[in-house]
């Protein structure tokens, strides 16, 4: 089909605008609209047949009028130009420069929307990250290619930790840094601030891709906004060589201007409203993430997530977690104690940690060490409850020495400074060092070469925890 | 030109299209790209058609063409160790057509056509032979351990007319003339059949599964065993385990056949599999665990549509094998994935929804997928199996949502995760509280006739600790454990040896990832005896502090992963040392504290 234009319009609501008699439109191509003051929006075709084609604006549909909206429908797929040139720069949703400089210029082009990797090509990601946080790195380690998210809530940490990663990110003994790409969906001005300036206090800002789409912007351009980074994370990991961490804040309002564009639609609702392709949508995106055989770059995806009301089972922490290879979840109780970073560890996970970590690749104690604070954490945290209802005198010794247990482990495992980057070694010590307030008998997950190698019980000893 | 067929809409994955004179479930090739997709609606010239891949470019008043036939599969030599499709399309060979991402329109060959195979022919079979569908024409040994049965597609009936005799042929190759029908139409037979995926294969009649499915998996063999032939589920929130319990099972089940199917979930867990499976063995016979293994995979962020198909083409590759008289382990991990894609394209058609937004057919539609597991009289007169295990990934782990609620009804064991025990790492997270099994009779004649007598009684008496002890930390909680009696106090700890020296069992400790039945039953025998003389010293007066300072107690919960499988002469030895060499000074010491005065031992 030659380019055309329309201004066959017959409605517009919700981001989206509905056109009559433009045949022939193939599904997702791009289209640009210029509107009764002459100004320029972006859209794509998300629904065509000869007598009705429906186009999403990314600008949303405010202020368009149906007389004198012009649709010229530019026959090619949504693609965003890539080059080399690319880090450094920022950038919105649909891939236009915020940062005053001319647009890319590159005969290399790729549709956004990517096509799904065949799992024959993928390899299995395994190179241990050490982000210098210890309850990453000691029990949810992140390794390169895989997708962790950080699960959080209002007022919560979440940007200074995602900050805190890309800042320490790094392969123990190999120099090459991260790229990074930032992705920041509906996010306040502030937040957004407070990511520049900590790359470019770090130094890393020349290492950097933002793309920006801030809270006061168009929603609907958030959709297409995920998906122009990952092209360009793809493009620096898979054709430059790069690893890049991804960050992509916030995927919670992701879905939500998703949701709002499926009402629009007359979408089947779900959960929450939301429609029912939330979970294969959210995936397109995550799955990005990894390696590829044979290729030397890779992509991890740290995507921030916020919990509406705390609520882990809210539809987008929990198809989140269904997709994504594990999580860091915030807890507000932690923060309110003061202690950063307030990871709650239990619901905490890192599925790809069982093959980056181990003697080949941290140092053969790890898994055990992980497993036992896991599980003496979760005790604990009961024996904490019980203390709160039957008063910490009526505890049995044994309940005593676990109660210690966790004010040691949050207080000395937990919380760090947000400057304070220890290596997996310092991390592994600290780790035994509160281990060793609870006596050999409960540390069952460890093997007795392990403990005679590392248990000292004697450096802390629990105020009256012999009876 | 006007009645071409063509593309009229294009929405997500649907297409409606002119296509007059089509039927529904033909296949059919859509728009210059070729895609291929499926025809799942009629209104007059007019047909709405599912596409199995990306419709992202598709314009309306592109070309359509129907294939006249329905949703196949290919099945013959070559199968075992292939990675395919949602719709069978081989990876590997999508690899090397297109690279690291999968392409489109793309028409590949499943099996491949230039091998030859050894084709051994039935020595009883002689021309002129009247042929039945089903009936065993000849084998082909595909790997060491599995002679792949070369079998007459079930259709096929009439006159043998002649035979291949023992050589190499490629599947193209005619094997056999079969002259079929009143008006005597021959039929040419290869080493391959297609077969249609939604009808489920023919067999002679069901029978009663038997045996249980061995999976190394103390809390699945030993507590809520499934049979060969049986059907599963696997609920849970994310990251419970599901994955990994499936994974497990794959790796350790003493099924002849595996095939995974990865239907909308993550990639990395497929090549996971890929890349430990060739480095692991079967501990049934040996042989490289690839060797007996088929996996379909549709990843999450592969075509939904897919997705929809991807069980049927696994459930149907297993009949195949299932009819060959193999016991066959279909895992299909999600099922809710699965249901999804089911949702999704119903809610493009605009129909009606019921529970969820899902289709009011959901629950026919599952019951029906569950209901081609089971054991079979096949065609040709063996015994075959298909044991069905899916999981469930329902929303926020609420277990009352429509998939797991109807999901319930079409199984006999049921394997809940739990997200508190996955919390505290105790995996497999399985909730011994909320799993059933619908098949302990069964099992329990197995178990009486090769392990031990005792396995019932103890099963029972272990699960009973078990809820007790769940009651019993209910008045903990309130009241602290100091109200608690000593009998009650050493019940509790009894519960989680049991818990942590049996139930837990780590799919990465190298020992302990597969327990053989035997390891099984002598793991919960120690734990239980421990049990029972701890009451006994409690009894004599001991008291309860002292039992649980016993080092005995941290050692049983690591004989798991000290005493290999074939070690278990040594652990049974030295297990009833260490419970003497605990339990007789103390024994000793309250006996002669209490003999003197010969009273008579009150009752506990
Ligand atoms: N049997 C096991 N032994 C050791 N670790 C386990 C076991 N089961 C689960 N895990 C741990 O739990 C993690 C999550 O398990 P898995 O991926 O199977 O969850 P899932 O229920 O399939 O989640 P999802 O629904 O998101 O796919 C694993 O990566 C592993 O670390
Ligand atoms: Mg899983």
């Amino acid at each position: 089909m030659k380019e055309k234009e329309f201004r066959t319009a017959s409605a517009a609501r919700g981001g989206l605008l509905f056109m009559q008699n433009t045949p022939g439109v193939a599904l997702g191509d791009r289209v640009r609209l210029q509107d009764y003051r002459g100004q320029i929006r972006n859209g794509q075709v998300i629904r065509s047949s000869d007598d009705l084609v429906l186009i999403q604006v990314f600008e949303g549909t405010d202020d368009l009028d149906l007389e004198h909206t012009w649709v010229r429908f530019l026959d090619q797929p949504f693609e965003v130009p890539l080059s080399p040139e690319l880090l450094g720069r920022v950038f919105n949703g649909v891939g236009l420069p915020l940062d005053g400089r001319p647009p890319l210029i590159s005969p290399l082009r790729r549709n956004v929307q990517g096509a799904p990797v065949n799992p024959a090509a993928r390899a299995y990601p395994r190179e241990f990250i050490q982000t210098g946080i210890s309850t990453i790195d000691g029990l949810n380690s992140l390794v390169r290619g895989q997708k962790l998210p950080i699960f959080s809530g209002a007022g919560l940490p979440h940007n200074r930790l995602a900050a805190q990663i890309v800042r320490q990110a790094s392969l123990p003994g190999e120099e090459s840094n991260f790229a990074v790409v930032f992705a920041a969906m509906g996010v306040p001005h502030t937040d957004a601030r407070f990511f520049q300036d900590d790359f470019e206090q770090s130094g890393v800002l020349t290492n950097v891709v933002m793309l920006m789409n801030l809270a006061s912007d168009p929603p609907i351009e958030r959709l297409i906004l995920p998906r122009t980074a990952l092209t360009v994370a793809e493009y620096l990991a898979f054709d430059l060589d790069l690893h890049v961490l991804v960050v992509l804040s916030d995927m919670t309002l992701y879905a939500e201007a998703l949701r709002e564009v499926a009402m629009a639609k007359g979408d089947v609702p779900t959960r929450k409203g939301y429609p029912g392709y939330l979970y294969s949508d959210l995936a397109e995106i995550y799955e990005r993430a990894g390696r590829i055989r044979d290729k030397r770059g890779s992509v991890t995806l740290v995507p921030v997530v916020s919990m509406p009301s705390d609520d882990l089972t809210h539809p987008i922490p929990d198809l989140t977690g269904y997709i994504t290879e594990g999580q860091i979840v915030l807890s507000r109780e932690l923060h309110s104690q003061g202690i950063y970073p307030p990871v709650a560890v239990l619901p905490s996970l890192s599925r790809l940690m069982k093959d980056g970590i181990g003697a080949d690749y941290t140092r053969d104690d790890h898994p055990r060490v992980a497993s036992q604070l896991f599980a003496a954490y979760a005790r604990a945290l009961e024996v904490r409850n019980l203390a709160a209802i039957i008063g910490a005198d009526e505890l049995s010794g044994a309940d005593r020495q676990y109660l210690e247990f966790t004010r040691a482990f949050e207080e000395r495992f937990v919380r760090q400074g947000e400057d304070e980057n220890r290596t997996l070694a310092d991390t592994l010590a600290i780790a035994w060092e509160v281990l060793s307030v609870l006596p050999a008998s409960a540390l069952t997950r460890l093997r007795e070469e392990d403990l005679a190698k590392y248990h000292r019980p004697a450096e802390i000893s629990a105020p009256g925890a012999e009876p | 030109m006007a009645d071409a067929p063509r593309i009229l809409e294009i929405n997500g994955p649907i297409a409606v299209v002119h296509l007059p004179g089509a039927r529904n479930g033909e296949q059919i090739r859509v728009g210059n790209a070729g895609l291929v997709g499926e025809i799942i609606e009629l209104d007059g010239p007019q047909a709405t058609a599912q596409i199995y891949e990306s419709t992202e470019g598709l314009r309306p008043g592109e070309p359509v063409a129907a294939l006249g036939h329905p949703l196949s599969v290919e099945l013959g030599p070559g199968l075992l160790g292939s990675l395919f499709d949602g719709v069978q399309r081989p990876l590997a060979g999508m690899l090397r057509a297109s690279g690291d991402r999968i392409a489109r329109g793309l028409d590949l060959p499943i099996l491949d056509r230039q091998k030859p195979w050894h084709f051994i022919p039935d020595a009883d079979l002689q021309p002129g032979a009247t042929l039945r569908g089903g009936e065993r024409l000849g084998m082909v040994q595909e790997t060491p351990s599995i002679s792949h049965q070369i079998l007459a597609p079930p259709d096929v009936a009439g006159q043998l007319l002649d035979l291949a005799p023992e050589g190499d042929y490629t599947l193209e190759q005619v094997i056999a003339h079969v002259r079929q029908g009143a008006d005597g139409a021959m039929r040419r037979l290869s080493l391959y059949q297609r077969w249609p995926v939604r009808t489920p294969r023919p067999y002679q009649r069901r029978d009663h599964a038997v045996l249980p499915l061995l999976t190394g998996q103390r809390i699945l063999d030993t507590f809520f065993p499934l049979l060969k032939g049986g059907k599963a589920a696997v609920p849970g929130p994310f990251g419970a385990g599901k994955t990994m319990l499936q994974q497990q099972i794959v790796r350790w089940c003493n099924a002849q056949i595996v095939i995974y199917v990865g239907c909308g979930e993550r990639g990395n867990e497929l090549v996971d599999v890929l890349e430990t499976l060739p480095r692991l063995t079967d501990p049934h016979n040996g042989r490289p665990l690839m060797e007996r293994t088929l996996m379909v995979a549709n990843t999450s962020n592969m075509p939904v549509v897919a997705r929809e198909a991807s069980i049927y083409v696994g459930i149907t590759m297993a009949e195949y094998f299932r009819d060959q008289g193999y016991d066959v382990v279909m895992v299909a991990d999600s099922t809710s994935r699965w249901a999804e894609a089911l949702r999704e394209v119903s809610a493009r058609l605009g129909q009606m929804p019921a529970e969820e937004g899902y289709p009011a057919y959901l629950a026919s539609r599952l019951s029906a997928f569950y209901e081609r597991a089971g054991r079979v009289r096949t065609l040709s007169g063996q015994f075959g199996s298909i044991s069905l295990i899916g999981a469930v990934s329902p929303p926020g782990g609420d277990f009352s949502e429509p998939v797991t609620n109807h999901t319930k009804d079409a199984i006999q064991t049921f394997w809940a995760l739990s997200k508190e025990l996955a919390d505290a790492r105790h995996y497999p997270a399985v909730d011994w509280s909320e799993s059933f099994s619908g098949q302990i009779g069964a099992a329990a004649q197995w178990w009486t006739e090769n392990v031990d007598a005792r396995w019932e009684g103890r099963r029972a008496e272990a699960l009973a600790l078990l809820s007790q002890a769940e009651e019993l930390a209910r008045i903990v909680n309130l009241v602290g454990v100091e109200a608690l009696s000593s009998t009650q106090r050493w019940d509790l700890e009894g519960a989680a040896l049991v818990r942590e020296g049996v139930l837990q069992q780590s799919a990465l400790d190298e020992v302990d990832s597969y327990c053989s039945p035997q390891k099984q039953f002598l793991l919960l025998n120690c734990m239980l005896d421990i049990v029972h003389s701890g009451a006994d010293m409690l009894a004599l007066g001991v008291p309860v502090q002292r039992l649980l300072k016993l080092p005995l107690l941290a050692q049983a919960r690591r004989y798991k992963s000290q005493y290999a499988n074939d070690q278990l002469q040594a652990l049974q030895r030295d297990a009833a040392q260490a419970l003497r060499a605990a339990l007789d000074p103390l024994r000793s010491e309250y006996v002669a504290a209490q003999n003197p005065p010969a009273e008579p031992q009150p009752a506990p």
